[in-house]
């Protein structure tokens, strides 16, 4: 797995791409809640659309980037979800919490 | 991590015994194996003839069972000893065919009532391993015996689909 950011007006846009497991979901939260938490940039974009696969521990770590910009009134955005990543979210009922778009440009039209 | 293939090829060059083990992997428990178990896993269920959906549900099952060993049973560890053994079920009068999964480990015992999942309808991280792997597979069984735990789940074909070994 391996995730870059990248920084827009005002957004900033969380590339990742592989797996997402307990191997390394630790550092997809750690990315995240820095990101929301220390930097508080006011949108937060995911880019999944090179993410094959997500596990409870991925999931888990995108609910708490969720929780922390709802807590500070910041958007957390996710697009281009596979359909394991978007079956996982199905079924643990979250994907209509998430603010989740097809693409990049719908993501940041928003 | 090492890799047990079955012996005696079917009359399609697959492995295949007569106690119907069709894929046996012994493994530390290390989180970076669980790509390599995914791997085989997505493969296998593609080979028996699984619907794509299917065969990510199973591998989605699997690895989740997986972490919850290597997370709760063994506290993070990387050293124990994991083992998967997957076997092919045979058509019964009460059943399709299918495949078995046994997932084995020496972690302490788990509480039955630990193995129930949260309810959904709470938005918090974490406790969903359990749900994916109750809404992915037919029968899920834990048993304990001789210190050892044992996590069985079971995935059967739809009928129209023949297994392809």
């Amino acid at each position: 797995m391996q995730i870059s950011a990248r920084h827009a007006d005002r957004t900033t846009i969380f590339d990742v791409s592989g797996d997402i497991d307990l191997a390394n979901s630790p550092e997809v939260r750690k990315a995240l809640l820095h990101e929301v938490r220390e930097k508080r940039t006011p949108r937060v974009v995911m880019n999944l659309s090179k993410v094959r696969y997500i596990d409870s521990s991925g999931v888990a770590s995108l609910v708490e980037g969720l929780k922390a910009c709802r807590d500070l009134n910041l958007r957390f955005i996710l697009f281009g979800l596979s359909p394991s990543a978007r079956e996982v979210l199905q079924l643990s009922r979250l994907l209509k919490i998430f603010e989740v778009y097809d693409n990049e440009d719908q993501a940041l039209a928003s | 991590m090492k890799t047990k293939p079955s012996r005696q090829p079917d009359g399609n060059g697959l492995p295949a015994l007569r106690d119907g083990l069709l894929l046996k992997l012994q493994l530390h428990s290390d989180p970076k194996l669980l790509s390599v178990v995914r791997g085989a896993l997505e493969r296998l269920t593609e080979v028996l003839g699984f619907s794509a959906s299917d065969c990510r549900s199973v591998t989605r099952a699997v690895d989740e069972a997986l972490t919850n060993i290597m997370r709760h049973c063994y506290g993070g560890r990387l050293d124990q000893p994991i083992e998967v053994c997957c076997k092919r079920l045979p058509r019964r009068p009460s059943s399709h065919e299918g495949l078995e999964i046994l997932l084995s480990d020496r972690g302490p015992a788990v509480d039955p009532a630990k193995l129930r999942g949260r309810r959904l309808d709470e938005i918090k991280p974490g406790g969903l391993g359990l749900h994916f792997i109750r809404q992915s597979m037919d029968t899920v069984e834990y048993q304990r015996g001789r210190g050892i735990n044992r996590f069985r789940m079971v995935k059967y074909l739809p009928q129209s689909e023949s297994p392809k070994c």
